[in-house]
């Protein structure tokens, strides 16, 4: 017998994984109770202190809200991917005739749904909680588009860069948190970049988190003013763009250079 | 198909499968075994040797070939959180010419599970769900890494059952066990690996001279117990039973087993 019939096409697969990757995202109550909620926990503690007039909450929810996208794609896709290189999934996938561009089709979808509900989740809490207003001006939301996909792009290559470092699925957690909580640190998140040692600053500076969430600032920011706040004193969006995207180059071909189907050595 | 490759783990493995041969590979732990299937499944990278699966080299082969083989894995706890249909279905997307999911899942007999978690499954269901996933592109060829590891009796035979019924679709399989009586049930020729190389091959009842070899006759007379190895066994019980009825008489020729052990000491 030979195979007359043409194999299903790449991206019609990545469609499915996708869809079976959702599936299972959203039935593992753990991760979507703990993981997925823990940015609008963060949110809403912190945001009890920080928040004492509209400007800082506008500002506090649009640096969460960068913190969050993070979460979803550089922790949770890192986290992720370990678990598929150590439960078998991987393996198994290897085995059929699935090309390895539908398995990040696949995981590129998962990412960018859970990052849209984790916006959705911390704009509810910040509007709910803290009275934040949602800009109504087009241009903003475009600003906040470019910003969310170069953010969870460069985020997600650099999540699963990481996660070829970890050598298990419980060592993964370990592995990724650190980082994402020094960064949320040095980017602006927990606190004013202002505040932070110049060094602290300029490390700051080279990650994306940084460039995210003063992206999400200038969205959100009752008017162009409190750029002055800001270090530079201005938003620096072309600068942003141009960091992000340097990142999601970067973070391409190191995904390429390090992605492994196991976890043996050989 | 055709393997014969040089690893550290493998020197000197020399076989030829037919199409629609059920065929196994017996060894002890760390024999090679899993070693030689990866390197057949294009999973390892051998360091020499000339491999041919289907007519092409394991290592280069492209997405049409991997669609012709099945892959039965040994150990995988993944898609936790998917149902056994879900999954069924899920993989078949990946073929170009699936099975039909449903049929699937019944034939490995599962259709009472079908809509349960796989992370709910027992052990033995678990890998008829492998089995379930590793067919379900209607591959020529399918390769069972130590299929029944840890299954309880009557799980087995079940399993053997579904076994011998993809062999009689003309399906090519190619096992590796370390249980003897699943070789002599299963398979059509088998090769013992030991130590990376292969020690013996041919059919379950001839392996290492097994249908030649010397019969052990026993029997007890009023002294006891009484053996003797004889290579007329039909003349020698014929002359002791001149005598009379002889007590606990038995005939036999060594046993796979025997056979086994005595290969890879």
């Amino acid at each position: 017998m030979t195979t007359v019939a043409a194999l299903p096409g790449v991206l019609s697969l990545g469609l499915a994984r996708g869809g079976t990757e959702l599936r299972e995202f959203f039935r593992q109550k753990e991760n979507v109770v703990f993981t997925f909620s823990l940015p609008a926990v963060i949110m809403l503690l912190l945001g009890s202190v920080y928040v004492t007039e509209p400007i800082h909450g506008q500002m506090f929810a649009a640096s969460m809200i960068g913190a969050g996208i993070i979460s979803t794609s550089f922790v949770g896709l890192g986290i992720s991917v370990a678990a598929d290189r150590e439960d078998g999934t991987l393996k198994r996938l290897r085995t059929t005739p699935m090309p390895l561009a539908s398995y990040f089709i696949g995981k590129a979808i998962m990412v960018l749904v859970a990052s849209l509900a984790e916006v959705a989740l911390l704009l509810g809490v910040a509007i709910l909680r803290f009275d934040v207003e949602v800009p109504t001006d087009p241009a903003k939301w475009l600003t906040f588009t470019w910003v969310f996909l170069l953010g969870v792009v460069s985020c997600s290559l650099l999540g699963m860069v990481v996660s070829s470092i970890a050598r298990s699925t419980r060592s993964a957690p370990a592995v990724l948190n650190l980082p994402y909580i020094i960064l949320q640190f040095i980017s602006g998140v927990f606190i004013t970049i202002s505040a932070l040692p110049g060094s602290l600053q300029t490390a700051g500076a080279i990650f994306p988190l940084r460039w995210v969430c003063q992206g999400f600032r200038s969205v959100f920011a009752f008017s162009d003013e409190y750029a002055l706040q800001e270090v530079a004193g201005s938003w620096e969006l072309g600068k942003a763009a141009l960091i992000l995207g340097v990142w999601s180059v970067v973070g391409l071909v190191l995904v390429t250079r390090t992605f492994r189907w196991h976890n043996e050595r050989r | 198909m055709k393997a014969y490759e040089n690893h550290q783990a493998v020197d000197g493995v020399d076989l030829d499968v037919a199409r629609g041969e059920v065929f196994a590979v017996l060894g002890p732990n760390g024999a090679g075994k899993t070693t030689t299937v990866e390197i057949l499944e294009g999973h390892r990278v051998r360091d020499g040797g000339e491999v041919h699966v289907l007519g092409q080299d394991p290592g280069k082969a492209p997405r049409t070939w991997r669609s012709r083989i099945g892959v039965v894995l040994q150990t995988a706890n993944d898609a936790a959180e998917l149902t056994v249909a879900e999954s069924v279905r899920h993989y078949a997307k990946y073929y170009a010419d699936p099975r039909d999911p449903d049929e699937v899942v019944d034939l490995v007999g599962l259709t009472d599970k079908a809509k349960a978690r796989v992370r709910t499954l027992s052990g033995g269901q678990r890998r008829r769900l492998d089995v379930a996933l590793g067919i379900i592109g209607r591959p020529e060829l399918v390769f069972l890494d130590e299929p029944t590891t840890g299954f309880d009796p009557e799980a087995r035979r079940q399993f053997w059952a579904l076994i011998r019924e993809l062999a009689d679709e003309g399906t090519t399989i190619l096992l590796t066990t370390h249980y003897l009586d699943e070789a002599e049930a299963l398979a059509d020729r088998v090769a013992v690996l030991a130590k990376g190389k292969i020690v013996a091959e041919g059919t379950p009842q001839t392996l290492g001279g097994r249908a030649h070899a010397d019969a052990r006759i026993r029997w007890a007379d009023p002294n006891g117990p009484r053996e003797l190895f004889t290579s007329e066994p039909t003349k020698v019980v014929a002359e002791l039973a001149r005598h009379g009825e002889l007590a606990g008489l038995t005939v036999t020729r060594p046993s796979l087993e025997d056979v086994y052990l005595e290969l890879i000491a």
